[in-house]
């Protein structure tokens, strides 16, 4: 096991992410609040380079009791990333699809000590 | 910092601006890790870009009132002249997600080549393509262009310009020519002069359009397709204005049918109208529909035959056997359950007729690990459809390098 230095906290923004090489390793590590995320940048599609794609709301179908749809809306506590090769989207939070929980992405454990952010690997 | 007291390297977020070599970083590490420079591929379909070449093709208009009406579009710089509107496209790109899918906008520094040249030759170099066809965005739409003839004007305009301009820049680059089939006299005068033009594959019908193929009036174009051993390809493209379609509401929809839909409309017409009895040695190949709707209609056309024959008395087999004697792309290959996949592959005849296509850079585009990584198929049907079937289909020179393996699949 080996920690790698990310980047001091403040150079993270608030839904925001930095991807970084190791070798022929590659980790976006995502800032949500005051959590971070990281998930390794090879998307389970086709392996993308998912951590280096747009970060968007989860939209969900605007239902009413009814059951009548009003067209779509922005969930804003589930914040995804998106492929930018194909389109799929995971929560990074979770690091799940929305509609397959078998799509997930590969996750490494962050730790932030004295205003670093860094990532343990193998 | 790492241990050695370096900051570490960052990557860019991918826009719709970035250098296409950047966003297919990862293609190049997957052809590295399977030695792709040692496998021969060809891709058969791509759309790198004619958006910003459009100005540049209206110049190859030979009517000298049409070419001089181009320059009254947008503001006089000619872009999307004479475009009939679709959607399609616009809405490749899942509302901003996918940032490539609604074309190329990287900078190209080398103005001595076309951009298009510049663009395939990193796409085939990140993937480690051979070879890569070429076919422009906005021809796919205009065989339901309202005025009948601009389909001639374009489609004369684009082939002069990638025959003459394009194609005699790199050996690697090639083209499927259109045929403007709303008139047949233009259809044949294109074979009659291209056939067998360097850098030209064959030849293309856009399958958005309405137009029964089986007419009696494209006998005599099929015939020379067939007499000059020339390919005959059928690309799908999107169509919301159709009856059926205009119920879709949502692009995912109309994308996963209509591209579907009308090859499906073509074959039907092809098979049951015995074309490929009257011309057994036509090579005909259906470019963009995927393959699982080939399940589906070799099961339905021959369960239907079955009882139904005298109204296809040109057929001596069932359906699926001349379905199974025709070529398909690979691309968009469904593959989310691989034992349908595998069947239907198996239905038509896989190893042989398959060929691989990227549809780079829209945004369902497919690398050729997609193939490489099936892992119901073995080394030589994967080597096959990467690369030799579409050698055997377009008559293309297979490298040096190859050769030993050519020979090996023949
Ligand atoms: S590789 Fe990520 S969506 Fe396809």
């Amino acid at each position: 096991m080996r920690e790698i230095f990310v980047a001091n906290t403040d150079e993270i923004e608030d839904r925001e992410r930095v991807v970084i090489v190791d070798g022929s390793l590659e980790i976006g590590v995502f800032r949500l609040g005051d959590d971070f995320f990281a998930w390794e940048n090879n998307c389970p599609h086709s392996g993308g380079p998912i951590c280096q794609g747009r970060i968007m709301n989860r939209v969900i179908e605007n239902l009413d009791e009814n059951k009548k749809s009003h067209g779509f809306l922005y969930v804003d506590e589930d914040v995804h990333i998106i492929c930018p090769w194909h389109g799929f989207e995971f929560n990074i939070r979770t690091g799940v699809h929305p509609g397959d929980s078998q799509a997930k992405l590969n996750g490494f454990d962050v730790l932030v000590r004295n205003g670093g952010v860094y990532v343990e690997i193998e | 910092m790492d241990e050695s007291g370096q900051k570490k390297k960052s990557l860019d977020i991918i826009n719709a601006r970035t250098d296409s070599r950047d966003i297919l970083s990862h293609a190049r590490q997957q052809a590295n890790a399977r030695d792709f420079d040692d496998v021969f591929i060809v891709d058969i379909d791509s759309h790198i870009d004619d958006i910003s070449a459009w100005p540049e093709i209206m110049d190859f208009i030979e009517d000298p009132v049409i070419r001089d009406a181009a320059g009254s579009f947008s503001g006089g710089t000619k872009r999307g002249a004479f475009h009939n509107g679709t959607p399609g496209l616009q809405w490749q790109n899942v509302w901003g997600r996918i940032p490539h899918g609604q074309g190329l906008k990287e900078d190209v520094d080398d103005k001595t080549i076309p951009r298009e040249v510049t663009l395939s030759r990193r796409a085939m170099d990140q993937m480690g393509l051979d070879y890569q066809v070429v076919f422009p965005n906005a021809l796919l739409y205009i065989g339901m262009h309202p005025v009948k003839e601009m389909e001639i004007h374009l489609a004369k305009a684009y082939n002069r310009w990638l025959v003459e301009h394009v194609l005699p820049v790199d050996q690697r680059v090639k083209g499927l020519l259109y045929l403007p089939i709303n008139s047949p006299e233009a259809a044949e005068e294109t074979v009659r002069k291209y056939a067998g033009a360097p850098g030209v594959a064959g030849f293309t019908i856009t399958s958005s359009r309405h137009a029964p193929i089986h007419s009696n009036q494209y006998m005599k174009l099929y015939a020379m397709l067939e007499e000059a051993d020339q390919a005959l390809a059928f690309h799908a493209a999107p169509n919301w204005e159709d009856e059926y379609p205009s119920q879709l509401n949502r692009f995912i929809s109309v994308h996963a049918l209509t591209f579907v839909l009308c090859n499906l409309v073509h074959l039907t017409n092809w098979v049951i109208n015995g074309l490929p009895e009257r011309f057994p040695k036509l090579r005909t190949l259906w470019i963009e529909s995927g393959l699982a709707w080939l399940a589906f209609i070799t099961q339905r056309l021959d369960n239907e035959y079955l009882m139904r024959s005298s109204e296809a008395p040109l057929l001596k087999r069932l359906p699926s056997e001349y379905i199974s004697e025709m070529f398909f792309t690979t691309q968009p290959m469904e593959r989310t359950n691989m034992n349908l996949l595998e069947a239907t592959m198996d239905a038509v005849n896989a190893p042989t007729q398959l060929v691989y296509a990227s549809d780079w850079p829209h945004w369902d585009f497919d690398l050729p690990s997609s193939v490489w990584d099936l892992p119901f198929l073995d080394e030589s049907a994967k080597r096959n459809i990467l690369g030799y079937n579409a050698a055997n289909l377009f008559n293309l020179e297979v490298p040096e390098k190859y050769q030993k393996r050519a020979h090996a699949a023949e």
